[in-house]
């Protein structure tokens, strides 16, 4: 016993450094798991507000850029409207399938191997984890955890993203993932090798998960190339989006989730 | 020893705000953040006791784990870089350190890069390892670690050489 106490004691800095180093270990193995990450990160409310804070001034730098973008939006969004056969604009919100609710992104990050954003509502304004969250231009990702003011978004640029994506001409769909390499760069597998298309095809949501609707625009092909086994395709797609200037963004709510799962449990 | 306390506190919240908020947005040459935090680690008082600086060190990394959400990884490689750090303690400053003499704003140059360069490569080699987490990605984790190196220990040198006291 007088041994063991002397050898802990003698050894305290080493095994004090293999606790903590085990301890740090452990959270970053979960952090690579997709539910079993347990902290909130930086949608936690004193880091959350911490970046509100500071973002809130930065913003002030490109009020201009993201002035242009949502005046894009608008005009784009006219013009439908003008064009349109029905004389007034769809009531948002009533009666759909899916509801969006705008958000500010507080936090970004683009250039790390796991990228997340944070946005400014949580709980409080009903978004709720596995919410999909896009921009005009295209998909930005899924929502993983909530507090009650902030939201953290599993960026389509992390390793742990997994998108369901389609080719908008063919059908054809796939896995939309992330190698880590391009932050303008995702990929997609398992396109069957008889498929027909080309550089410059554009890749769109599949609505086959309850996450995002279909046709959401993702990005287009600016290279593919065959897998090891030489039967499926790896499509490079480059982002419409701009991840790395993301201001405004919508959350979806998919307002028939429950239904859908009830039926997908019963099915089990 | 209350200056030093004092200063040591404040050095640790300082460097997790100017990391986070201003370092993690920099995207020099489009990817590189350097990671200043370590100066922390680097630059703890020498002689001092070693379990309170493996916490601390822990600690920090783990605050910044939060504000980025890595998981652990900041955490795992600080406290690596803080149990190892006495050995390249000794390698860089020599005798100075057996007598527990290191005014680090008082060393020369050439130990005092050694021992920097060092300490930060491996931080950095294990960080992008944790952070990506892939044994196929060996070249990327690689070529990620050393460039953001050498920026880190360029920035880490200016602000040391720059915040340190003067000779007398």
């Amino acid at each position: 016993m007088q041994q063991l106490l002397n050898f802990i004691f003698k050894n305290r800095s080493f095994l004090l450094f293999l606790v903590l180093f085990g301890a740090s270990l452990t959270l970053t193995i979960r952090s690579h798991d997709y539910h079993k990450s347990q902290f909130l990160g930086s949608a936690n409310q004193i880091t959350g507000s911490i970046h509100h804070l500071f973002s809130s001034i930065g913003d002030y730098f490109n009020l201009k850029e993201q002035n242009a973008i949502l005046f894009e939006e608008n005009n784009r969004l006219k013009q439908l409207e003008l064009n349109s056969l029905t004389p007034t604009p769809l009531p948002l919100n009533t009666g759909h399938q899916y509801k969006l609710t705008p958000a500010l992104v507080v936090k970004n990050s683009y250039k790390s191997p796991q990228n997340y954003l944070t946005i400014n509502k949580g709980n409080r304004d009903n978004i709720k984890v596995e919410f999909g969250v896009v921009t005009p231009n295209g998909i930005v990702g899924v929502i993983d955890k909530t507090s009650s003011k902030y939201a953290r978004v599993v960026s389509v640029l992390n390793a742990k993203s997994k998108i369901n994506a389609k080719l908008k001409q063919s059908n054809h769909f796939g896995t939309l993932e992330w190698n880590g390499k391009s932050s303008n760069t995702v990929q997609l597998y398992d396109i069957q090798d008889l498929v027909n298309f080309s550089v410059g095809d554009t890749i769109v949501t599949s609505g086959y998960s309850m996450i995002f609707p279909e046709n959401i625009p993702i990005g287009t092909v600016s290279s593919y190339r065959l897998n090891d086994t030489k039967d499926l395709y790896i499509i490079d797609v480059k982002l419409f989006n701009d991840m790395s200037n993301l201001k405004h963004v919508h959350v979806i709510e998919n307002l028939d989730l429950k239904e859908l799962e009830s039926l997908n449990s019963n099915n089990e | 020893m209350n200056n030093l306390l004092f200063s040591n506190i404040g050095r640790f919240f300082g460097l997790v705000l100017v990391q986070v908020l201003i370092c993690n947005q920099m995207n020099f040459l489009g990817h590189l953040n350097p990671f200043i935090y370590v100066l922390f680690v680097l630059l703890y008082p020498v002689g001092s006791n070693r379990l309170q600086f493996l916490f601390w060190s822990f600690t920090l990394g783990i605050i910044i784990d939060y504000f980025l959400d890595t998981g652990g990884a900041h955490a795992a490689a600080c406290v690596t870089i803080a149990y190892i750090r006495p050995f390249f303690l000794k390698f860089a400053f020599g005798a100075a350190y057996e007598y527990q003499a290191i005014k680090f704003g008082q060393t020369e140059f050439f130990p005092r890069l050694t021992y920097f360069g060092f300490l930060i490569v491996i931080h950095q080699i294990l960080l992008f390892s944790l952070l990506f987490f892939d044994r196929y990605k060996i070249d990327l984790i690689m070529s990620n670690a050393l460039s953001s190196s050498l920026f880190t220990l360029f920035l880490t040198l200016v602000l040391s050489a720059l915040f340190s006291p003067k000779k007398s």
